[in-house]
């Protein structure tokens, strides 16, 4: 358009625009465009969203494995009073890793990384939108989480409590740098998944299929949404605070420090307002889950749409005003705690509302009990209850009793694992198909399932009692004769069931890959869009972007025109469309694979990881971040003429 | 140019009705390969960037006068910050408002030529902000290791300073770019992008500056 077009123009290989239906040469073509080289550069260049979707799957559950393996080992040592299996010092390292694993590496990154691999495809886009900034992401994910299991091994491992409280994180009660590596992965993923949220909201108000509006977008895509949304405003709260502790470490400022004007509470202020927020970011994914599988096993579309709607974003808004109800042991105003008791308890109506939604879809249609239905009725079981806890929790006189008892490590459990994770591995067995091409087999998944019930229940129930009758949490070891015994015992035969379910999880995973069932397109006979095309996708998602009618697009009668045609095959060419009704509103062409996210990550790693050390690091690192984001942005000639050659001005 | 707006509308309303159906496929091949303002996706992932940290910059006001509330005496030392510096980038960015619109116009225009000189224009601003920028870290009366106040306001202004850091290095990146080539349509669409990003960092500015200098003065 400005120059050099006709130049540019002969080297280039002209468009070819797919046509409906599709032609096999459409389909090869689109093959050829979106997928990512070959090699090892290939592989580290890579940014086709479902390639980077199951690194991001498959290394948050090697986290939840390791975040798994140290619970056994605290299981282990608490089975007997008086044990001497671990030490104080190590079990502090222990407590604090396994929280700031579940926590930071696992529970929110594996619902962003489920949400890159299936948002698009149950949109009908080609890809996610800034596909080199979520390879970016996921590599800043990883290089956080290896540094924090590095100095976990080198005993300099985190040992101040997964909220690192201050002053015992502060630099006066934490010598060393154990605070500091906890401190600087929380810079690691918060960024992470702050990309990860502008990632998705732009995916999913510009790039769904034309007549998808806002209305019709699955539940799943709502909730992870909301999610999105609830990133942004949350996790800067809690990178404010581990930048201001990793600063009254490093440079002697004294945000925290009492003697020079800071203050403690600042710290669980900044934090909560994140955590408690947090918890919901697990949470409302995990009713995405929910949503998604209930009406395919139910065999109906869901039962109040709206409401179900309305109702995750009325959670959303109120997860920012409950923070303070993990504060009430604190000396705050007693009128504001009773503030945050009532926004606790009006939770529950938004919570209610999507669960007798779900109870009126399963009641109206016919249940086909499958293993990913398991999990949700098992869901509803463990939630009410966690919920229940919760609701008593919120009350400041029963919250001063059970503060920092076995009573909450038995609540958040009881939420998260039973809101989250129960959800999540039916949501393994139900999407595996699609990842895969084949079905997990439904035989091991019972027995995974049943294990992880009971066992869930068996080490997390007797908690509840344990924290009644005053065991405190994060201790070592307890003295015989407390009645403690037999409670911490059943608990940790509990965790060993657990962790025979997860090991026969992992070896269906692992088999099924080979062995498993061929699964076709849709084995489940779902309604959503990512069950329209092939087990696993194609590179380019769809040989043709579908055109959508409602809210189950394979469940509603063939309506013309059918599918999009004209977009590039020969380019990485995709379709924006209006944010609220979704009509398509332009064109434009995706960015090729590079290795430069890659490089940046790595840079950004050697800041971030310098700057534990000394402040200077930020200084100088800084010049290479700064040159690999100049070579990621700087664009390629090659593909300057390609898009020359599609432009069209608006 | 509001006209000229109005003519770009009219344009794309007409590219719109130029998706057509043929049988069972929609041909959507006549639309623009790419829009401005709420039509690309650079503009949604400003508005992202631009929500995140404009809850940072919102939290450290928070934690200011949350620390200000445990103290009687503001700033402890009793010395504020002096005024003229911190002034002055006030004007001085309020001032690069003015480029920055004019060459989010002009780059809507497509007009290459301006588009040019708009960011070397709004090059210079930042540039003279910046050195401004170091001064005002000397005029502030108080090191960031003394007490909790200065550790604020350190942070406050080393927030807003990497913002602007950041988007100077952005800048100059882009106006090399629209020098050398090579270039397309879509990098209008980035310098419309990077003078929305200003705006942002200008009008968070206002806030911290009356947070940083104004309040220890009068409340």
């Amino acid at each position: 358009m400005i120059h050099g077009r006709n130049a540019g123009a002969v080297e280039v290989e002209q468009p070819r625009l797919n046509d409906v239906p599709p032609t096999a040469a459409d389909a090869a073509a689109l093959d050829r465009t979106w997928r990512d080289p070959p090699g090892l550069l290939g592989w580290l260049s890579a940014v086709n969203h479902k390639a980077i979707g199951i690194r991001f799957i498959v290394t948050a559950f090697g986290f939840f494995v390791a975040g798994g393996l140290l619970a056994a080992v605290m299981r282990l040592q608490l089975a007997t009073p008086q044990n001497r299996l671990v030490g104080p010092d190590l079990y502090n390292q222990l407590f604090t890793m396994h929280g700031t694993t579940m926590m930071f590496l696992f529970a929110v990154p594996v619902m962003q990384a489920v949400s890159v691999y299936l948002v698009p495809l149950m949109i009908g886009a080609r890809s996610l939108a800034f596909p080199r900034l979520n390879a970016f992401a996921y590599w800043i994910y990883l290089f956080g989480g290896l540094m924090l299991y590095a100095a976990f091994v080198l005993n300099i491992g985190p040992d101040a409590g997964w909220f690192s409280y201050v002053p015992l994180a502060g630099p006066e009660y934490s010598a060393g740098k154990r605070a500091d590596f906890w401190a600087q992965l929380v810079t690691f993923t918060e960024l992470s998944a702050l990309l990860e949220a502008i990632i998705l909201i732009t995916t999913v108000f510009k790039l769904r299929a034309p007549g998808m509006s806002l209305n019709r977008i699955p539940l799943f895509v709502w909730a992870m949404l909301v999610t999105a949304f609830m990133v942004m405003f949350a996790m800067p709260a809690v990178m404010v605070a581990s930048g201001m502790l990793i600063l009254d470490r490093l440079v002697a400022t004294h945000f925290f420090n009492p003697g020079e004007g800071g203050d403690a509470l600042l710290w669980q202020h900044l934090f909560w307002f994140f955590g408690h927020p947090e918890v919901y970011l697990i949470f409302i994914p995990g009713l995405g889950f929910v949503s998604a599988i209930i009406p395919t096993f139910a065999r109906r579309p869901i039962f109040g749409y709206s409401a179900m709607v309305l109702a995750l974003i009325a959670t959303a808004f109120l997860a920012f005003g409950l923070w303070v109800h993990h504060m009430f042991a604190t000396n705050l105003p007693e009128l504001g705690k009773s503030f945050f008791t009532a926004v606790s308890l009006l939770i529950a109506i938004p919570s209610a509302v999507q669960i007798f939604c779900w109870i009126a879809t399963l009641w109206t249609g016919r249940l086909n009990f499958r293993v990913p239905l398991l999990f949700v009725l098992a869901f509803f079981f463990i939630l009410v209850l966690g919920g229940l806890t919760g609701l008593m929790l919120a009350m400041v006189p029963l919250d001063l009793q059970a503060h920092d008892t076995y009573f909450v490590v038995a609540h958040l459990h009881y939420v998260l694992i039973g809101g989250a994770v129960f959800p999540l591995f039916g949501a393994v067995y139900y999407w595996y198909p699609k990842f895969t091409g084949r079905l997990m087999s439904e035989q091991l998944g019972r027995w995974n399932f049943w294990l992880f019930f009971i066992g869930f229940n068996m080490t997390f129930f007797p908690m509840h009692l344990l924290g009644l009758v005053g065991m405190p949490r994060r201790v070592y070891t307890y003295p015989a004769g407390m009645g403690w015994d037999t409670m911490n015992l059943i608990a940790s035969i509990g965790a060993a069931t657990i962790a025979a379910s997860v090991v026969l999880f992992l070896v269906n995973v692992w088999r099924s890959r080979l062995q498993g069932a061929p699964a076709g397109a849709n084995p489940w006979g779902a309604g959503t869009l990512e069950w329209s095309t092939a087990s696993p996708p194609h590179p380019g998602n769809f040989v043709a972007v579908p055109i959508v009618y409602g809210r189950e697009p394979l469940w509603d009668p063939r309506r013309d025109p059918t599918h999009v045609a004209g977009l590039a095959v020969t380019h990485r060419e995709v379709l924006l469309t209006t944010v609220l009704d979704a009509e398509p509103d332009n064109r434009t062409v995706f960015p090729q694979p590079t290795i430069w996210p890659f490089a940046s990550a790595v840079a950004t790693t050697a800041l971030f990881v310098g700057s534990i050390f000394t402040p200077w690091a930020v200084v100088w690192m800084l010049l290479p971040v700064t040159i690999a984001l100049i070579g990621w942005f700087w664009p390629d000639r090659k593909e300057n003429r390609e898009h020359l050659v599609l432009e069209r001005r608006p | 140019m509001r006209l000229h707006n109005e003519a770009a509308m009219e344009r794309l309303k007409e590219a719109q009705a130029r998706v057509r159906q043929r049988g069972a496929a929609l041909d959507v091949s006549e639309l623009p390969s790419y829009g401005f303002s709420h039509r690309s996706l650079m503009w949604w992932g400003t508005l992202g960037l631009m929500a995140i940290e404009g809850t940072v910059f919102a939290l450290g006001v928070a934690a200011y006068f949350y620390l200000r509330s445990h103290v009687d005496r503001w700033p402890p030392s009793g010395l504020p910050p002096d005024l003229v510096w911190g002034t002055l980038n006030v004007a001085i960015l309020l001032l690069s408002t003015w480029p920055n619109h004019w060459v989010k116009r002009v780059a809507e225009r497509h007009d290459l030529r301006s588009v040019r000189i708009g960011l070397v224009v709004c090059l210079a601003f930042s540039v003279a902000f910046l050195t401004v920028r170091v001064l005002e870290f000397g005029s502030l009366n108080i090191r960031w290791d003394e007490d909790a106040y200065g550790s604020v306001v350190w942070l406050l202004l080393g927030l807003h300073t990497f913002h602007l850091l950041a988007d100077t290095v952005d800048t100059t990146v882009l106006t090399v770019l629209m020098y050398t080539g090579p270039l397309e349509g879509t990098r209008f669409v980035d310098v419309s992008e990077n003078a929305l990003y200003w705006y942002f960092v200008v009008w968070s500015w206002v806030p911290i500056y009356a947070v940083i200098y104004l309040v220890p003065r009068y409340i």
